[in-house]
C-alpha cells in the first residue's frame, strides 16, 4: 500500500461537504473560498510548478477563527496547509489535494510596537517590511531581509527560518525572534519562547521556526528591533576569475571583518541585470563582489578602508565604493533584481539554494559549469558569498517539451553536490515539496525517523502540513535505487519516474 | 599517534546500562553538576571523546567532539584572532563542549550577541539505541529538516549524548571599553535600554551594588566614539575583563553560592521587581539574579507578572528548578521524551522533573 503522504487524494464528495459545512459554520461567508474559480489562485506558492488543488481554503481574520478552523479539521480529520502571501520558492504552502489551506495573510495587524522594548508583536499576516517601515519613525527596524520582503509575510519568515542579504552579520529569523503564540493541532493555544530571552524546558522555539507549518500555527509573532545603523556604505570590486573572488570572501572574513552584506554575481547574471537597472556593473568581470560596510561613521570608515586594501590584496581589478546613499542603492539594485532579470532573459528560471562551506566555492562552480553542458540549460549564478550559499539560477523554457523535467534534475544535481561538498540542499528557501527526494541523499534512516517522531511530538494526527519536508521511506527507497542504479558517476543524468 | 577517538567505549557503557536497567548521567567536566532538577544516574563520562574535527577560520566555523575541553577549543579559537562571542561560563571547573553546549548557557553577551543556540549550526547525536544521528551540519544557513540541533542546546542530555557540534564563531573584537556609572537600580534599567536603542557597539552589560557596567567592544574608532558619547568612569582594562569573567563565571563575590539565589529570566523592559533581598542585573535587564528568602511561590509570580520565569539557582535541596510546563508543552516534552529516549535512559529529572 502506498504511503499516504506520497499521494494525497482529493476528498470524497460527501466527506467535502460535511468539511465546508463545518467551516462555514466557524467562519464569516467571505473568509472561505470552495469554487473552483476562487481555489485556483491558492493552487501553487512562488514555486509555480508544483501545483494542488485544496478542498477549500479559510481566510481567517481572528486567532479565535484559526483555533476553530484548526478544530474543525482536527474532528474531521482533514489536513491543514498554513499559508502567507505565498511567496516561498520550494513549494511549502503547496495545498494538500484532500486538505484545507489556512490562510493567515488577512491577521496583518501590527498588535504592538514597543520601541523602548525594542520589540514588536505582530500577526503573521503583517509583511516583513511593514514591520520595518512602522519602526522607521523610531530609528528601529526588523534586521532579515529575505529578497520577498516587501510581499512575504513574518508568519512565512517563520515557517521557513528566512535569511536574507544581511543575515551574515545580523542572524537569519531565528536570532531575531523571541517567541511566536499559536495553535497545537488539536485547536489549543500554545506559546513557544516570548519576551523574556529563556523559557523553561527545550527550546521548542528553535525546532518550530523552520518547521515549515508541520508542527504548529503561529498567530502571533514577537521580533527583535534593531538601531538602524548611523551609516552603511557598499566597496564593489570585479575580478577577473570567480575562484579568486571567492578567496577574496575567505580573506575578508579571516582577517576579522563581518561585513553587514558579502554578495557575489557572476558575468552572466551581471550581465542580465545590468541592461535593465543600469547599477553600473563591470560587465567585462568573471565576477563582482558587493562588500556593505555599517555601523557608526568612524566605523564604517575604517572597515571600508580594510576591505579596499583586503580587495584589492586578493586580486581585484576594480574597485568603487557608495559616495551616497543613492549610490548605495544603485549598486544593490542589480543583485536584488538578479531573479526578475533571470526572468527577463529567459521564459522561466529555477532557483537554487544549497549551501557550501565556502572554500569549495570554486569547484561547485566549475561544477556548475560542467552541469550547463550535460543539461544544456543555462545557468547564472548569484551568492550570498559571505555566509556560502549559493543561488544558482537556471534558465529554462516550460514550453519546450523536456526543459523543465530537465531544469528539475539540474537542480537536484547542484544541491545535492552541496551536501557532498559538507554542504546543505537548502540555506533559507526550506525543502517542502521541492526537495524532498534530496533529503534521502542528505540524511540517513535514522534522522528521517527522528525527524517523523519530531512531528508526531507535535502534531500526534499527521495533519499538519503532511507530505513536506520529511520523505517517507518509500521515497527514499526509490530515489535512493535510482542512485544505486548510477553507481559511482558523480552527476548522472538520472531518469525518474 | 594517538588513535581517533571514537564513540565505543560510551557505546559499550550505554549497553551495559541498558542491561541493568539503570539511568545514567552524561558527565563531561562536571562543573555544572550543581544545575539541574535532579542530578540521578551512574555517570557517564564524555571527556575521552575529545578533539577538534574541523576547523577553517575563514568559515567562521569550528567542529569539536563533546569532550573537547572549552578552554582547548577557545584557545583555539583566539589563536586565529577568533572567539564563542556567547561567552559559555566555566565556573570555576573545567566544562568540556558538549557539556557548553548541552546546558545552554551564555555569559555576559547574551543579549547583544545571541545564547548558546543562536551559535550552534550541528550536532551529532548519540541515542539510547547506540545509534549516531546527524543533524545540522557545518555551514552557516542551513533549513534542510527540523533544527534537531538546536533543540539539544539546552537540553541537559534528556535526549540523547551530545557527541559532536558545529558551532558559529566570530573575530574577537579588536578593541574593548567598560564604563562605569553610579545609578540606582530604576535608573540604571532605564539608561540600559536607552543605549540598547541607539547603533552603539555594546555588548555587555550589568548592574552590580549601585553601579552600571557597560561594555563596548568592536573597531577601535566605534568604541572610542561610544566611550566619548556616553561618559561614565573607564575601568583599567585588566580590572574590566575579571569583572566580566566573574559574571560570566560566578565568580563574583554577589553570585557566590550560598542560598537562595534566583535567576529570573525577563523582558528586558520590565520595572524593577520590587522582590525583598538583592537584585544584581545582567543582560541589559533581561536576567534578574535575586537572593531573598521571600517564598518561591512570590518571587515566581514576579517573574510570571514581568512575563517571564524563575528558576532555582542555589538552593533548598534539590527542589524542583523550574514550575511544571503549560499542559501542551509538557505533552510535547514527553512525547518528544518518548521518541528519542524511550526507556529513560538519560539524565532523569535534569531538566524536566518528570522527565
Amino acid at each position: 500500500m502506498p504511503a499516504p503522504d506520497d499521494d494525497p487524494v482529493a476528498l470524497p464528495p460527501a466527506r467535502r461537504r460535511e468539511l465546508l459545512a463545518a467551516l462555514s459554520a466557524v467562519l464569516p461567508a467571505d473568509a472561505l473560498l470552495a469554487e473552483d474559480s476562487e481555489l485556483r489562485p491558492y493552487e501553487c506558492d512562488g514555486l509555480a510548478v508544483f501545483r494542488e488543488r485544496p478542498a477549500a481554503v479559510a481566510l481567517p481574520r481572528s486567532e479565535a477563527e484559526v483555533g476553530a478552523v484548526l478544530a474543525v479539521c482536527r474532528r474531521l480529520g482533514v489536513p491543514v496547509v498554513a499559508r502567507g502571501a505565498g511567496t516561498g520558492l520550494s513549494g511549502g504552502a503547496m495545498p494538500h489535494a484532500g486538505g484545507v489551506v489556512l490562510g493567515l495573510a488577512r491577521l496583518n495587524r501590527i498588535l504592538e510596537l514597543d520601541p523602548r522594548a525594542g520589540l514588536a508583536r505582530v500577526e503573521p499576516g503583517v509583511r516583513n517590511l511593514a514591520i520595518s517601515e512602522a519602526a522607521a519613525a523610531h530609528g528601529l527596524y526588523y534586521a532579515p531581509d529575505p529578497s520577498s520582503q516587501i510581499a512575504c509575510t513574518i508568519g512565512g519568515n517563520v515557517a521557513e527560518n528566512a535569511g536574507g542579504v544581511h543575515c551574515l552579520k545580523y542572524g537569519l529569523t531565528l536570532h531575531n525572534v523571541l517567541g511566536v503564540r499559536g495553535f497545537t493541532v488539536d485547536g489549543e493555544p500554545v506559546a513557544f519562547g516570548g519576551a523574556a530571552l529563556d523559557a523553561p524546558g527545550l527550546d521548542l522555539l528553535s525546532l518550530v521556526i523552520g518547521s515549515e507549518g508541520l508542527l504548529a500555527v503561529v498567530t502571533e509573532v514577537t521580533v527583535k528591533l534593531l538601531p538602524r545603523p548611523a551609516l552603511a556604505r557598499v566597496v564593489m570590486a570585479s575580478f577577473d576569475d570567480v575562484g579568486r573572488a571567492g578567496e577574496a570572501v575567505a580573506a575578508i572574513l579571516a582577517a576579522g571583518i563581518i561585513p553587514a552584506g558579502l554578495e557575489m554575481m557572476d558575468r552572466r547574471a551581471t550581465e542580465a541585470v545590468e541592461p535593465f537597472v543600469r547599477a553600473g556593473y563591470d560587465l567585462g568581470a568573471a565576477a563582482i563582489l558587493l562588500a556593505e560596510s555599517d555601523g557608526t561613521a568612524e566605523e564604517v570608515e575604517a572597515e571600508v578602508a580594510a576591505l579596499e586594501r583586503l580587495l584589492r590584496e586578493s586580486g581585484a581589478t576594480a574597485l568603487a565604493v557608495s559616495g551616497s546613499e543613492a549610490e548605495r542603492l544603485r549598486f544593490w539594485s542589480g543583485r536584488k533584481n538578479a531573479f526578475p532579470a533571470a526572468g527577463r532573459i529567459s521564459p522561466d528560471y529555477y532557483c537554487m539554494d544549497g549551501t557550501i562551506p565556502r572554500r569549495h566555492l570554486g569547484r561547485v562552480l566549475e561544477a556548475i559549469a560542467g552541469l550547463e553542458q550535460r543539461y544544456g540549460l543555462r545557468c547564472m549564478n548569484v551568492f550570498h558569498a559571505g555566509d556560502g550559499n549559493l543561488h544558482p539560477l537556471i534558465l529554462f523554457d516550460a514550453n519546450v517539451p523536456g526543459e523543465w523535467p530537465r531544469a528539475e534534475r539540474f537542480g537536484a544535481a547542484i544541491v545535492e553536490l552541496c551536501v557532498e561538498l559538507g554542504g546543505t540542499i537548502t540555506g533559507e528557501h526550506g525543502v517542502g515539496v521541492e526537495k524532498i527526494n534530496s533529503m534521502c541523499v542528505q540524511f540517513g534512516d535514522g534522522e528521517r525517523t527522528a525527524f517523523f517522531a519530531v512531528k508526531r511530538a507535535f502534531d500526534p494526527p499527521g495533519l499538519l502540513n503532511p507530505g513536506k519536508l520529511i520523505p517517507t521511506l518509500r521515497r527514499c527507497a526509490e530515489y535512493g535505487r535510482l542512485h544505486v542504479h548510477a553507481g559511482a558517476v558523480p552527476f548522472p543524468d538520472l531518469p525518474r519516474y | 599517534m594517538a588513535a581517533t577517538p571514537d564513540l565505543a567505549a560510551i557505546r559499550d557503557r550505554l549497553a551495559d546500562a541498558a542491561a541493568r536497567g539503570v539511568p545514567v548521567r552524561i558527565r563531561g567536566g562536571g562543573s555544572k553538576d550543581f544545575l539541574g532538577a535532579r542530578l540521578e544516574g551512574e555517570p557517564l563520562d564524555t571527556r575521552d571523546y575529545a578533539g577538534v574535527v574541523d576547523y577553517e577560520p575563514s568559515e567562521l566555523v569550528v567542529t569539536a567532539r563533546a569532550g573537547t575541553p572549552l578552554a582547548t577549543l577557545e584557545a583555539l579559537l583566539a589563536a586565529s584572532g577568533q572567539c564563542l562571542p556567547c561567552e559559555p561560563p566555566h565556573f570555576g571547573g573545567a566544562p568540556t563542549v558538549g557539556g557548553a553546549v548541552a546546558a545552554g548557557l551564555a555569559g555576559p553577551a547574551r543579549a547583544a550577541l545571541g545564547g548558546m543556540r543562536d551559535y550552534v549550526l550541528g550536532a551529532k547525536l548519540l541515542t539510547a539505541r547506540g545509534e549516531l544521528l546527524a543533524f545540522g551540519g557545518r555551514v552557516m544557513k542551513n533549513v534542510a529538516g527540523f533544527d534537531v540541533a538546536r533543540l539539544l542546546c539546552g537540553s541537559f542530555g534528556i535526549l540523547g549524548l551530545i557527541a559532536e557540534v558545529s558551532l558559529k564563531v566570530l573575530p574577537r573584537p579588536a578593541a574593548a571599553a567598560t564604563l562605569a556609572f553610579e545609578l540606582g537600580e530604576a535608573a540604571a534599567l532605564e539608561s540600559f535600554l536607552g543605549w540598547a536603542r541607539r547603533p552603539l557597539p555594546v555588548t555587555a552589560s550589568a548592574w552590580v551594588d549601585g553601579r552600571a557596567y557597560l561594555r563596548l567592544a568592536g573597531a577601535p574608532a566605534a568604541v572610542a566614539a561610544a566611550g566619548r558619547t556616553l561618559g561614565g568612569s573607564r575601568l583599567g582594562d585588566a580590572e574590566a575583563a575579571v569583572l566580566w569573567a566573574a559574571l560570566r563565571d560566578h565568580a563574583h563575590p554577589w553570585l557566590a553560592p550560598r542560598t537562595p539565589l534566583w535567576r529570573l529570566s525577563v523582558p528586558a523592559a520590565s520595572a524593577a521587581l520590587g522582590l525583598p533581598g538583592t537584585t544584581l542585573i545582567e543582560w541589559g535587564g533581561a536576567l534578574r539574579w535575586v537572593r531573598s528568602d521571600a517564598p518561591a511561590a512570590t518571587i515566581r509570580e514576579a517573574a510570571r507578572r514581568a512575563g517571564g520565569s524563575a528558576a532555582r539557582w542555589h538552593g533548598a535541596g534539590l527542589a524542583p528548578a523550574h514550575e511544571p510546563l503549560p499542559a501542551p508543552l509538557a505533552a510535547i516534552h514527553r512525547r518528544l521524551k518518548d521518541a528519542f529516549d524511550p526507556d529513560r535512559r538519560f539524565n532523569p529529572g535534569r531538566l524536566v522533573a518528570e522527565l
